[in-house]
C-alpha cells in the first residue's frame, strides 16, 4: 500500500473516532468489560494470594513464589489453549457451553492476570512485612490480620499493579482469540478486531481501534503515575 | 491470673555463639516504673524483646507469674516505631485489631486516646509525616490503648528535644498512674531519676544491681555502676 493510502486510512480512522462510530464503541466497550471483570476477579484472588506468600510460613512457599513469578510472563496463546481444552465440548467443563462466549474470555484473562497480581503483591507486601513484622508480633497479630493490614498499607502500590494487570489483559490477543473466537457482535474485542480487520484490509477500522487501545493504555499509565505520586506525597 | 512477679533466673541469650545475655537474674513486681540502665550493647533491648516474647532465650528460666509463655496484656514501644502508610487515627487504633474490637469502636477509643496524648488535631494527618516526638507519642497511644498490664518502652525519648521528652515523660507517668507496670530503657540519667521507682543496672549481659532509684544514684554498689554514672554525668564530679 502507498504512503498516500496509509494517510487516507489514518484520516478515515480519525473520523471514525471523532464520530463515535458505533462499531468502534461497541468493540472498545466489550474489551473494557471483559478485561475489567477479569482484573476485578483476578485481584480478589491474586492480591491476597501474593500477600499470603509473603507472610506465610509453609512448605513449598518458595516454589509457589517462583511459579507466580514465572507465570507472570505466561504466553497468552498458551493460556488460551489450556482454557480452550477445559471448556471445549469434550473437556471437563464442556457441558457449561461457555466456549466462544465473553465468559470464556473473562476466564482466560483471569488465568492470565492472577499470577501477575500475585507476584507483584508478594513483592510489595514482603517489603512492607520486613518493616512491620516485629511491630505486628508485639501487637499479637495473627497471620490473617497481618495480611489484611499489609494489603491495606500497600493499597496504592497494589492499585498500580492492578492497572498494570488491566493493561496486560486489554492488550493480549492470543487467549481471547482462541476461547472467544472473535465472533462479530459477541466476542469481538479490540485486539482480535485489529488482527482480523488488518488481514481483511479494512485498515481504517483497525487503525481506529488501535488508537483507542493506545489511548486507553496511556490513560491507565497516567492514572497509575498520578495515584503513585499523590500517595507518596500524602503518606510517605 | 497475674503475670507478676516476672522472674528470670540464669537467663541466657546466645545467638550464633555470641553471648548477649549470660546468666541474667531479675524479678519484676507489678507496680511502678523499672528503668533499665547500662552501656551500649549491654543487652537492654534484647531483654525487653524477651519480656515481650519476641525473642526466645537460649537458656535459663523465665516466668510471667506462673506462666511459661508470654501472656496477653504485654505491649512494647520500639525505639523506632513503625507507622502504617495511613492517618494518625488509623495507626492509633491498630493495636485493637488483635483484641477483636470492631472498627467503629476502635476509632472512637483511638480518638479519646489521641486527645490524651495531645495529637487529636493531627488525627487525619499522615502518621509517617509526624515529627519524632509526635511519632513517639502516637506509638505510646497505640500501645496504651490496648490497656496492657506490662508496657515495655525502648528508649522512648532518644533523639527528642527536652520539651518533646517532657511530654513523653508526662504520658509515661499517666500510664503508670493507671496501674500499668512499665519497664523502660534510657540513656538519660536525669530521666531515670525523674521516672524510675527502681533501677535495673545491666552490664555484659547480666543484671549487676536492682535497687530503688535513690539508692542507685547515691550509693552505687558496683564499680561498673559508679563508672557508668560518672561517665554519663561528668558534671557530677564538680559537686
Ligand atoms: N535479635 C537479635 N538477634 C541476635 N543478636 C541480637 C539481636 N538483637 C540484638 N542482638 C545483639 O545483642 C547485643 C546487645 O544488643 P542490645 O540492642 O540489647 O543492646 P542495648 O543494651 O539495647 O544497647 P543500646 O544502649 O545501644 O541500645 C548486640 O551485640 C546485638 O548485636
Ligand atoms: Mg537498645
Amino acid at each position: 500500500m502507498s504512503i498516500g493510502g496509509i494517510g487516507a486510512a489514518f484520516s478515515e480512522a480519525l473520523s471514525l473516532i471523532a464520530a463515535f462510530d458505533h462499531q468502534v464503541l461497541e468493540i472498545a466497550l466489550l474489551s473494557l468489560q471483559v478485561s475489567g471483570l477479569a482484573v476485578a476477579i483476578g485481584l480478589l484472588i491474586g492480591l491476597p494470594a501474593g500477600a499470603c506468600l509473603a507472610v506465610g510460613r509453609f512448605p513449598g512457599k518458595q516454589t509457589l513464589a517462583i511459579v507466580a513469578n514465572g507465570f507472570m510472563g505466561l504466553p497468552s496463546v498458551v493460556v488460551g489453549v489450556v482454557v480452550y481444552l477445559l471448556l471445549s465440548r469434550s473437556g471437563p467443563f464442556g457441558e457449561l457451553g461457555l466456549l466462544y462466549t465473553p465468559t470464556a474470555m473473562v476466564i482466560a484473562q483471569v488465568v492470565l492476570v492472577v499470577p501477575l497480581m500475585a507476584a507483584i503483591s508478594r513483592q510489595v507486601v514482603e517489603d512492607a512485612w520486613r518493616e512491620y513484622a516485629e511491630e505486628f508480633a508485639a501487637m499479637r497479630f495473627n497471620w490473617r490480620q497481618s495480611v489484611r493490614t499489609l494489603l491495606y498499607d500497600c493499597r496504592y502500590s497494589l492499585f498500580v499493579a492492578v492497572l498494570a494487570g488491566l493493561g496486560r489483559a486489554m492488550s493480549e490477543v492470543g487467549a481471547v482469540m482462541i476461547v472467544g473466537g472473535n465472533i462479530d457482535r459477541s466476542t469481538r474485542v479490540m485486539t482480535t478486531s485489529i488482527a482480523l480487520e488488518t488481514s481483511k484490509g479494512d485498515l481504517p477500522l483497525a487503525i481506529a481501534l488501535g488508537l483507542v487501545l493506545i489511548a486507553l493504555i496511556l490513560l491507565l499509565n497516567g492514572l497509575a503515575f498520578s495515584v503513585r505520586n499523590w500517595a507518596m506525597r500524602r503518606f510517605d | 491470673m497475674s503475670m507478676f512477679p516476672i522472674s528470670a533466673s540464669d537467663l541466657r541469650f546466645v545467638p550464633n555463639g555470641h553471648a548477649v545475655l549470660q546468666g541474667l537474674d531479675l524479678t519484676l513486681g507489678g507496680e511502678g516504673i523499672s528503668v533499665v540502665l547500662g552501656p551500649n550493647g549491654a543487652g537492654k533491648s534484647v531483654l525487653l524483646r524477651i519480656l515481650c516474647g519476641l525473642l526466645v532465650p537460649s537458656g535459663g528460666q523465665l516466668r510471667w507469674g506462673v506462666q511459661q509463655d508470654c501472656p496477653a496484656g504485654v505491649a512494647m514501644v520500639f525505639q523506632q516505631p513503625i507507622m502504617l502508610r495511613a492517618a494518625v487515627i488509623e495507626n492509633a487504633a491498630l493495636g485493637l485489631i488483635p483484641l477483636g474490637v470492631g472498627r467503629a469502636e476502635r476509632q472512637a477509643s483511638a480518638w479519646a486516646m489521641l486527645e490524651r496524648v495531645g495529637l487529636a488535631d493531627r488525627a487525619k494527618d499522615s502518621a509517617r509525616q509526624l515529627s519524632g516526638g509526635e511519632r513517639q507519642r502516637l506509638a505510646l497511644a497505640r500501645a496504651w490503648l490496648t490497656r496492657p498490664r506490662l508496657l515495655l518502652l525502648d528508649e522512648p525519648t532518644a533523639s527528642l528535644d527536652p520539651s518533646g521528652a517532657e511530654m513523653v515523660e508526662r504520658i509515661i507517668r499517666e500510664i503508670r498512674t493507671e496501674g500499668c507496670k512499665i519497664v523502660m530503657t534510657t540513656h538519660n540519667l536525669g530521666q531515670a531519676t525523674r521516672l524510675a521507682d527502681d533501677v535495673v543496672f545491666m552490664a555484659n549481659g547480666r543484671v549487676r544491681e536492682h535497687v530503688p532509684v535513690g539508692e542507685f544514684f547515691r550509693r552505687p554498689a558496683s564499680e561498673e555502676a559508679r563508672l557508668f554514672i560518672q561517665g554519663e554525668l561528668p558534671w557530677q564530679m564538680a559537686f
